[in-house]
């Protein structure tokens, strides 16, 4: 059964004197508990994808089904991971991890002591009452994850969460939300330009065409490498053949922004 | 011994703050009692004409008479009065017209023209207009505070709430949060900051309104002195209302400023 269909999605950006179509015909479908991954060229609309499925966009065309539903229709919670954490910094860590329910008008004390228990699975501890501003990036970021695993959401969308890290936080962070992830049996999408990120994280990869954004091509994850740490598939056989069909593939959809990603893949292979 | 030349050094530094300060302290105390004493020198001497310009000790005696038999005293606490009012009511009243034009984005196109001139409009030169509306009295001259203040207030709050950054609703959006919930919880605590930095400028604002009020209107307070003085050529008069503004509006500043760093740190503890 399906847990997430997209149907000919299509966006189009209106502006003044002219429009752009961000998405479009963007079909796929998504099973309970499975992890997908997008990647793509800057620009060619995986974000769009993931702002339509929480529901903050609206497409302009095609469908979007929630466990059946039409997306409008169903009030199914939503995690959504952004770039930067987004903490509110007059809040404390705690009333920052309880937004949601307060949103949700759900805020009780079996929320908070759930609160506390995520705190602690992310390796947080007594740090409730302080605020934003005196942890790490990547202390913010679980705090973050946290915040969006509180409204026990159905579906989780990341959208490049551990760019703004750096290399071994991000590396330990993709181990612990992989791991969270699994043992909470999420379902989830993953929108980066890190190819290492999406096979070591990831059940299937989509990788995207620009201009209008659209599907190039989906990639199975070998089997052997899905239940494994984002660390340890780094290092499996398998990664690599990947990686490479992977890099070819973005290599034909895109030549304009090739340069910039030649110094990353080296960076990748290294490790 | 490390420890030592390290504490000698830190000792060094604040002998040196402590120095400076006292250097700055000195030169303003200097300024202070060499312009009262040129004043006053120059005035007993002729050198101005004291009719005009008074001098220290006139003023001082004038108030001393005027605070015994009380009368200085009603003046002073109707222009206080009605400049806190004022102050006030302009500033809460350009926080909620900002917030309708953040709720509703029609509503702030087409208030973007009117907004501009009343801005770019000295808002004194509505003075007699609100004096003949409202009648001569309290009510017009608090209004007259009011109003200066309230587009400055409107403008800058306004543009503090439409550079929140958008991602903070987007996380709120994405728990289903309504537009009024956006406000609440990130719009609003996030232009905190701003909206205590307009109360500085307000303080300001407001006295210039409640003044300009008095001039034209008042029967009691500093401004109705101000021109009373003016009118029966007593100078002294005029200087010691001044002197009063001065002082009183530099007290309202510091109350201010002292609520500002107060609200910075509850809001943020």
């Amino acid at each position: 059964m399906s847990f997430l269909t997209l149907e000919n999605v299509s966006h189009h950006y209106f502006t003044k004197n002219s429009f752009t179509k961000a998405l479009s015909n963007i079909s796929f479908n998504l099973k309970e508990g499975e992890f997908i991954s997008i990647l793509g060229p800057s620009g060619c609309g995986k974000s769009t994808i993931l702002s339509i499925i929480a529901g903050i966009m609206k497409h302009t065309s095609g469908k979007v089904l929630l466990k059946q539903r039409p997306l409008e229709e169903s009030e199914l919670p939503i995690g959504y991971m952004l770039q930067q954490d987004y903490l509110f910094p007059w809040k404390t860590i705690i009333e920052n991890c309880l937004i949601g329910p307060k949103i949700r008008k759900d805020k009780s004390e079996y929320k908070m002591s759930q609160a506390k228990k995520l705190l602690k699975e992310v390796g947080l501890t007594d740090i409730e009452k302080e605020f934003p501003d005196s942890l790490s990036g990547g202390m913010r970021q679980r705090v973050a994850l946290v915040r969006t695993l509180i409204t026990n959401p159905e579906i989780l969308l990341l959208d490049e969460p551990f760019s703004a890290l750096d290399y071994l936080t991000k590396l330990k962070l993709e181990n612990l939300v992989s791991k969270l992830l699994k043992s909470y049996h999420k379902t989830a999408i993953l929108v980066t330009h890190d190819i290492g990120e999406a096979i070591s994280m990831s059940d299937r990869i989509l990788v995207m065409n620009a201009n209008p954004g659209n599907i190039a091509k989906t990639f199975e994850v070998p089997v052997e490498l899905r239940n494994e740490t984002p660390f340890f598939v780094r290092r499996h056989p398998k990664y690599q053949m990947l990686f490479d069909k992977v890099w070819d593939e973005l290599n034909k959809t895109e030549s304009t922004s090739l340069k910039s990603m030649g110094g990353a893949k080296n960076d990748e292979t290294k490790f | 011994m490390k420890q030592n030349s390290d504490n000698h050094l830190f000792q060094q530094y604040k002998n040196k703050q402590k120095r400076e300060k006292k250097i700055v302290i000195t030169w303003q105390l200097i300024i202070f009692i060499g312009f009262f004493s040129v004043w006053e020198l120059a005035s007993s001497l002729y050198w101005i004409d004291p009719l005009i310009f008074s001098s220290p000790s006139k003023i001082i005696g004038l108030m001393m008479d005027k605070f015994a038999d009380g009368s200085m005293l009603i003046h002073l606490q109707v222009t206080l009065f009605e400049t806190i009012l004022g102050f006030i009511i302009g500033t809460i009243a350009g926080i909620i017209i900002a917030t309708s034009l953040w709720a509703s984005i029609r509503f702030s196109r087409i208030m973007d023209p009117y907004l501009v001139i009343m801005n770019a409009m000295p808002k004194v030169a509505l003075g007699p207009i609100i004096i003949v509306a409202l009648g001569p009295g309290y009510f017009s001259i608090i209004i007259m505070g009011a109003i200066v203040s309230v587009i400055i207030t409107t403008l800058v709050v306004y543009s503090a709430f439409r550079e929140v950054d958008p991602n903070y609703e987007k996380v709120l959006k994405s728990f289903g949060a309504t537009r009024w919930q956006c406000f609440k919880e990130a719009v609003f605590p996030a232009t905190l900051p701003a909206m205590i930095s307009t109360l500085k400028v307000n303080v300001g604002l407001s006295w210039v309104g409640i003044i300009v009020g008095e001039f034209l209107v008042a029967k009691e307070g500093l401004g109705y002195l101000i021109i009373y003085g003016f009118q029966v050529f007593d100078f002294s008069l005029v200087m010691s209302s001044l002197l009063l503004i001065a002082i009183f509006a530099a007290i309202m500043y510091k109350i201010v400023e002292k609520i500002e760093s107060w609200l910075i740190k509850h809001t943020h503890e």
